[in-house]
């Protein structure tokens, strides 16, 4: 019972998180939305293993977490070197043009 | 053969509450326009969809579409919208009609489909009596391996899978020759050039 009150209030979480995914004005907004529900993800993986009576899934709930974490870093580095494997070049380029 | 019901647990209604987000999930994909926020909703789409294989008990599946679908296609989807533009055009009218039949008519021939489906968990489905069952008695004695599916992935059928792994790579090969060797430091030299883009760009408010 325990259980499923839990999943019950990450469905309402992911509702909401969902709803910032798509209205949230700006751009980290969004990618706050997209990191948070896959941490709530996460969360629901490991109480579905429980409320199943098979918590073996935990460890798959834990990969879960080091993809949304790889995920979200990429895309923050992305958006603040514009490419996806930055040369030294670039970051020089890039510390240049913010000087300026 | 006796028939079989899926028996009706709590869970049907975590199912339930998974899929209804996916539907709205998609809707929303269709209505956004700022392709950022697309972006992410496809990333959310991934992670609800690898939900809803772990209910199913197809963990192996979860797990590629987590990867894949949340963790390397959102970075894919990102690089190509940055290198196109960051708002979609809208639709152009008159052929929106003939898109809907088509839509429609696929999805009633699916949905047609799957009537004529085994229930979930049906131990008389044709993919658990003839050589599913086979494997599962099999395997232990054959590979000491406790996970089925890894087996006729890795031992079974190893060739088959080879060449798959061959085709992947050949498809990486051809599209990296394509681009170009610029194409590996993300294509700097390609610039969205539209009016008002750089002063708004650190901003976060443009998309």
């Amino acid at each position: 019972m325990m259980f499923a009150a839990a999943a019950a209030a990450i469905i309402v979480a992911m509702v909401i998180t969902f709803a910032r995914a798509v209205l949230g004005p700006s751009l980290y907004d969004r990618i706050l939305a997209g990191n948070s529900f896959g941490t709530k993800t996460v969360l629901l993986l490991g109480i579905m293993g429980y409320l199943t009576g098979r918590p073996d899934f935990l460890d798959i709930a834990l990969l879960y977490a080091l993809i949304n974490f790889v995920a979200t870093i990429a895309i923050l580095k992305f958006f603040r070197y514009r490419t996806m494997s930055p040369t030294m070049d670039d970051l020089r380029q890039i510390e240049k043009e913010k000087a300026e | 053969m006796e028939d079989f019901q899926t028996p009706l647990q709590p869970i049907i209604l975590l199912d339930l509450a998974i899929l209804s987000l996916l539907i709205a999930t998609a809707f929303a994909m269709m209505r956004v326009r700022r392709l950022f926020a697309v972006v992410m909703l496809s990333g959310i789409f991934s992670f609800l969809a690898a939900l809803f294989f772990v209910s199913l008990d197809a963990v192996d599946v979860a797990f590629t579409e987590a990867a894949v679908g949340a963790g390397i296609s959102t970075v894919l989807m990102l690089t190509g919208m940055l290198l196109t533009a960051r708002r979609e055009k809208p639709a152009v009218p008159g052929h929106k009609n003939i898109a809907m039949v088509i839509c429609l008519v696929t999805g009633a021939a699916l949905f047609y489909a799957t009537i004529d489906m085994p229930a979930f968990g049906d131990p008389n489905a044709p993919a658990n009596i003839h050589i599913g069952q086979e494997f599962v008695e099999r395997t232990p004695q054959d590979i000491e391996i406790p996970n089925i599916v890894t087996a006729v992935l890795a031992s079974y059928r190893g060739f088959d899978t080879l060449g798959e792994v061959l085709v992947v790579f050949a498809a990486g090969v051809g599209v990296m020759l394509l681009l170009g060797a610029g194409s590996l430091r993300g294509g700097r030299k390609v610039k969205d050039d539209r009016p008002g883009d750089d002063e708004t760009e650190h901003d976060g408010r443009e998309f």
